[in-house]
């Protein structure tokens, strides 16, 4: 059994609670086990980035010290989360004084990080650990003619780690694929949701979040999946005022990507954190069916 | 003899890991800002700051609100033909702004950011709660009565926490911190 250190990030505790539910649920039935590290702290998003650097990146590396200490990679499942621990680890394994300097700090906390562990996003786990071809050999409901959008958003794909496609990645669609839905093609799969200008410049981000749902509807979308907390907070949750802002009559469904795979597993929706939604994403349970 | 840096070198010099100064290396093309989904929103384009940068025009730069515009969305940073980190450049100019105080007062985001790294000084993890609505009365009643409406929706669905959380070692966590901002207490 592949074991990972958790980190589930200060938006999974509540305003997201279905992404960790349905993260937890499926792991499980593919045989991941994901440890969630003990007393993590918050990673800092990208506000502590603009404020100072050099603590931003400590406290990233108290979470990886910890995780390092249960001997096991770290798996995050929020986009910023991820960005932030990847590249904080990648600079304390390049920069010797860097990691010095952290880890006087970290002393404080009797931890050490001596960069031994790698970085990973959840949607790492399903593409790469379980594969494709064993998700689709373990679906029992397939989810057959459900238009999928799937939405990477920034973060998971950017700024560019090795030699990733950061241009035209498809693990996304593949991963829809693996699970019987129908993936669609839409020009805004890659474009910001608008992130933390939602709260500091909301005009702004309205604008990317109705362009967005704009084009997802163009596509004739049934649901928009994401792999982020941020993301499917701003597209769900302001639909209503999107509405009333530019006259449109958006109601699509934003569901994580790990809700829509636990449904072709055939695990109940109640587990999978399926009830909080804003916007009723009871259509798109029903797609998933055993087959005749 | 000693010189003083020029404007470029300063800003570069807070990039993080950059060497020399990629800022020179600019060749004007555009490439980010056709890019950035923001870009409209902006009074200087990013290529247009960066052309102001090297062209030592300190002060209309940082009364710019491009970089408070800059969602750190990387899209401009993977296609920079020149392999500049614009969007590093954007959060070297917001730290640059808070050290200094110079940013216009109208800009929500250094407040915000400012906010949010003390809140999380303060218990280890965020607390969205206290975060959103005090800014959102900027924008006017109309806005503020919406997002209330949004975060008793959230409350109802069980998606906002009443009380923050905090992480148990709490008093080392601020030691960590402390080690490296001394910060009188904090």
């Amino acid at each position: 059994m592949t074991t990972y250190s958790y980190f589930p990030g200060c938006s999974l505790e509540k305003m997201a609670l279905s992404y960790h539910q349905s993260a937890m649920e499926t792991t499980q039935a593919l045989g991941v086990e994901l440890q969630e590290i003990e007393d993590w702290n918050c990673c800092g998003s990208t506000s502590y980035f603009h404020v100072d650097e050099l603590l931003a990146y400590t406290l990233v590396s108290r979470n990886l010290a910890m995780a390092e200490k249960s001997g096991h990679d770290l798996v995050a499942p929020c986009s910023a989360c991820y960005k932030n621990a990847y590249f904080a680890n990648a600079e304390l394994k390049k920069d010797q004084d860097l990691a010095d300097h952290i880890n006087y700090a970290l002393e404080q906390d009797n931890l050490k990080y001596s960069g031994s562990i790698e970085v990973k996003h959840l949607m790492e786990v399903y593409v790469e650990d379980v594969g494709f071809e064993d998700l689709h050999n373990k679906v029992t409901h397939p989810l057959e003619g459900l238009r999928v959008a799937p939405y990477y958003g920034c973060q998971i794909v950017r700024p560019r780690k090795d030699h990733e496609d950061v241009e035209n990645p498809r693990f996304f669609e593949d991963l829809m694929t693996a699970i019987g839905a129908d993936p669609i093609d839409y020009g805004h799969r890659l474009r910001c949701c608008g992130g933390s200008l939602l709260i500091t410049s909301r005009p702004a981000a309205f604008q990317l979040i109705m362009e967005l749902l704009q084009s997802a509807q163009n596509g004739q979308a049934d649901v928009i999946a994401t792999s982020c907390p941020m993301c499917q907070i701003n597209l769900e949750c302001y639909q209503t005022q999107i509405n009333q802002e530019f006259g449109t009559d958006f109601k699509i469904p934003i569901l994580f990507f790990t809700q829509l795979i636990g449904l072709a597993l055939g695990l109940p929706p109640k587990k999978l954190g399926f009830g909080s939604e804003f916007v009723s994403a009871d259509r798109i349970k029903t797609f998933a069916k055993e087959p005749a | 003899m000693v010189t003083k840096p020029s404007f470029s070198e300063e800003v570069s010099n807070l990039m993080h890991a950059s060497h020399g100064n990629p800022l020179k290396t600019c060749i004007q093309c555009g490439t980010c800002s056709g890019t950035c989904p923001v870009a409209e929103f902006m009074d200087h384009t990013p290529r247009r700051l960066i052309g102001m940068i090297n062209a030592n025009l300190k002060e209309e730069v940082m009364q710019s609100n491009t970089f408070w515009y800059c969602a750190s969305c990387f899209y401009c940073t993977v296609r920079c033909p020149s392999e500049i980190d614009i969007a590093g450049l954007m959060y070297a100019l917001k730290r640059y702004s808070i050290w200094k105080h110079q940013y216009s007062e109208e800009a929500i985001g250094p407040v915000f950011s400012e906010t949010f790294v003390k809140s999380i000084l303060r218990s280890g993890r965020s607390y969205e709660p206290v975060l959103a609505p005090s800014y959102i009365f900027s924008y006017g009643v109309r806005e503020f009565l919406n997002e209330a409406h949004t975060a008793t929706n959230l409350m109802l669905k069980g998606r906002l926490p009443v009380l923050p959380a905090r992480i148990k070692r709490l008093e080392n966590f601020k030691k960590v911190a402390n080690r490296i901002i001394p910060m009188g207490g904090a």
